[in-house]
């Protein structure tokens, strides 16, 4: 008891602005490339092994789980190349541009009461709007590799990432009209403290009543990610890597690291907003309980959608470019607005 | 003459008119871009070049470019033996490497006048048909993993060993066993063969089981290859498709019902699938089909195994009266033949091969017109070439 007074204490100690900064920039540098250490090895690594009858890497580490490391080693030791008629100034910031969105979504979602780096009342809107940022990053990676696989898949990406915007958004209003904010932390609290029916055993997640919104959300976050089934714009088949293809190195290392911290960040998004954050449904931790417990909660979580966004990665073959856009524009959103309508009119009666 | 001056006039205002024309549609016209695909692809399963010309997404047109894994064996086999050559052949189709030894080795026992006995031509059939799952398997996961489904392919080189390590048991080779012989085979099978082919046999009907629903029955398949590539029959039969792309499209075609070689077709009970669709996907479900006739007809083939010698009374040293022959085959490709011309030498004096995959290869740019680029990828996989087999 006194152990978690200290703690807390600790915690609640007042810090000057510039070292609170300071700590969250560190922390939000160092979740990055962690979230994708953590989905690169669980899920790329061992969970498709396991799917394909295999054991993945064994060697490198206990089960292989230094494995990542190795590779980012080894990219760091490799030549940086660029194309002969590349656009080198555009070539050489594509890779930092999508790391950066990256980067910018993890500054809104909380991990805790006051585990967040910035508390934003619209933070629902920055999350997708920054999220989208890494659309500008492929289409320059695409355009400067001077190279017409690249380009292909740089316009691929483009036109596909803009038709997943919309639905993506959409999905995530019903969630705004339930909670009445688009502050993630008062979505959170608005799980926390709901009720179902009157009945306030598990909160109130908002998965139970916005299923299409999650839904539609997990399949625009895949079309984001472009990932299989929505993977043309890299597809190794087609275009051989689409807009990576003449990446190396550490610029290729962005580009998997964004990829990642990404999925990890929509997986941190679908959790907050539909299974409850980094609240539990029973049981009342405190404030500085949940600043603690907040991370591992969450981390659960997140783990819980990936497994989901990489099972569909696995199974799945890829989907053409126009039936893509045909389930976006004929599918997705004629569902995703009448799921706005139902989640209002529910809104207004009850 | 007053009226050709006003012609004149009218026709240089026509030319100009013509001329401003013409430079205005340059500058609208959008370029198209040549996209080279290949020779290194990894959806050419080798070195083949496809040279298309796109507009935007659409092929205007694509032409395949092959000849960049040419070995010169049909060159090479003039200079060799008899029993040297199968291990040359042995590489033409790399998959199912067996199937190919045995129409080469049937066109030489044409021109020497000997059958081979019955219970070699019995092992014969059952190991040519074993190659055929060897080779059909992969295609079926290769489809998969062309069209972006990683998992399947995984499956299919796992299933694929049960059969490879029956072959290696009988013929001791898992990829080039160089096991057929003029008037027989090497070796007869090893002690508790039958059971174990059975064995796997069982195995690859669950494995087509499996693939029927994990990847035929998929959505996301169907709609990436239904109506994809499209084969009209008489169009197939121009272009001299064979095998299961032509099966595919209507065509009740097979060599192993209709060829008239020695092997023991005639005597077991199976039957020919055909589908009338003709696109991509009827050629996998053909190819599919096929692969689960070929463990039946496995498993009876070992059932009814006569007894007897397995091999016919050949000189110690091969020399091949003068002639022509003939003699093809139903390989896992399609029609697979060797025209062999022999001066009564050690050599064959020519061998002409006719594989299935050069052929089949032939039909892409009258097929690839108007398609959008991954359907070039699906349509390639769907006709299932293998590089060694395109260029020998």
């Amino acid at each position: 008891m006194t152990g978690a007074t200290a703690v807390s204490g600790l915690l609640a100690a007042e810090v000057p602005y510039w070292a609170s900064s300071i700590i969250k920039l560190g922390v939000v540098a160092l979740v990055v490339p962690t979230a994708a250490l953590i989905l690169g090895y669980v899920f790329l690594m061992k969970m498709m092994s396991f799917m394909q009858s295999r054991l993945g890497p064994m060697e490198a580490g206990p089960y292989g789980t230094l494995q990542l490391l190795a590779d980012g080693l080894k990219f760091l030791q490799k030549e940086d190349i660029f194309p002969d008629k590349a656009d080198r100034t555009v070539f050489a910031l594509a890779p930092l541009v999508v790391l950066i969105s990256t980067f910018l979504i993890y500054v809104v979602i909380p991990a805790g009461p006051d585990a967040v780096v910035a508390q934003l009342d619209v933070g629902v809107f920055y999350a997708l709007a920054v999220s989208s940022l890494s659309v500008v990053g492929i289409l320059m990676a695409g355009w400067a590799s001077a190279n017409k696989y690249a380009l292909m898949g740089g316009l691929r990406a483009a036109g596909q990432l803009i038709a997943y915007e919309l639905p993506l958004v959409l999905a995530v209003m019903g969630v705004v009209i339930q909670a009445g904010t688009l502050d993630l932390q008062k979505i959170v609290s608005a799980q926390a403290t709901g009720e179902i029916f009157g009945w306030g055993g598990i909160g109130n997640p908002f998965i139970l009543t916005q299923f299409a919104g999650f839904f539609i959300f997990l399949v625009a976050v895949q079309a984001e990610l472009t990932q299989p089934p929505f993977d043309m714009p890299v597809a190794e088949s087609e275009i051989v890597g689409g807009y990576q293809v003449e990446y190396t190195g550490f610029r290729f290392l962005f580009f998997f690291m964004g990829e990642f911290g990404t999925a990890f960040a929509f997986g941190a998004l679908a959790s907050v907003l539909f299974l409850g954050g980094w609240a539990l449904p029973w049981g009342d931790l405190g404030h500085w309980g949940f600043n603690i417990a907040g991370p591992v909660i969450m981390l659960v979580k997140v783990l819980a959608v990936s497994a989901l966004i990489f099972w569909f990665r696995f199974t799945y073959p890829r989907l053409r470019e126009d039936q893509l856009q045909r389930l976006a524009w004929k599918f997705l959103i004629p569902l995703s607005l009448v799921n706005i309508v139902v989640t209002g009119v529910f809104k207004v009666v009850l | 003459m007053t009226a050709s001056g006003t012609d004149q006039r009218q026709q240089l205002a026509y030319v100009a008119a013509q001329a401003a024309d013409a430079r205005l549609n340059v500058e609208i016209e959008t370029e198209g871009m040549t996209l080279n695909i290949g020779p290194q692809h990894p959806a050419t399963h080798g070195t083949l070049r496809l040279v298309a010309r796109l507009d935007g997404e659409q092929v205007v047109e694509a032409e395949p470019i092959m000849g960049y894994m040419h070995r010169g064996y049909e060159k090479l086999a003039e200079v060799r033996t008899y029993p040297q050559i199968t291990t040359l052949i042995n590489r033409i189709d790399w998959l199912g490497s067996f199937a190919n030894e045995v129409p080469f080795i049937l066109a030489a026992e044409k021109l020497m006048e000997v059958e081979a006995p019955p219970r070699a031509q019995w092992i014969r059939t059952a190991l040519f048909e074993l190659s055929r799952i060897a080779n059909i398997t992969l295609f079926l996961g290769d489809m998969a993993v062309q069209l972006g489904a990683v998992t399947p392919v995984f499956m299919a080189f796992r299933d694929r060993e049960f059969v490879l390590n029956q072959i290696e048991a009988a013929t001791g080779g898992r990829f080039h066993p160089n096991f057929d012989r003029i008037g027989g085979l090497k070796d007869d099978l090893p002690r508790g063969w039958i059971e174990d082919t059975k064995q796997a046999m069982e195995k690859m009907r669950n494995f087509c089981d499996e693939f029927e629903e994990l990847v035929l029955g998929n959505e996301i398949f169907q709609a990436r290859c239904r109506g994809i590539g499209i084969v009209p029959p008489e169009v197939g039969l121009a272009y001299g498709l064979s095998g299961a792309n032509v099966r595919a499209s209507g065509v009740d075609w097979d060599l192993r019902r209709d060829g008239q070689e020695a092997l023991a077709y005639d005597q077991i009970d199976w039957r020919v699938w055909t589908h009338p669709d003709g696109d991509s996907f009827a050629r996998y479900w053909v190819r599919l089909q096929e692969t689960r006739e070929a463990t039946h007809m496995v498993d009876q083939l070992l059932d009814g195994l006569p007894p007897g010698p397995i091999m016919a009374k050949v000189p110690r040293i091969i020399k091949v009266p003068g002639g022509e022959a003939y003699a093809a085959t139903e390989n896992p490709l399609g029609e697979m033949g060797y025209y062999i011309v022999s001066k009564g030498d050690l050599v064959p004096f020519r061998v002409k091969i006719r594989s299935a995959s050069f052929s089949n290869m032939s039909i892409t740019p009258w097929l690839l017109k108007g398609v959008y680029v991954p359907d070039i990828i699906t349509i390639l996989a769907s006709l299932y070439f293998i590089l060694g087999d395109i260029d020998r």
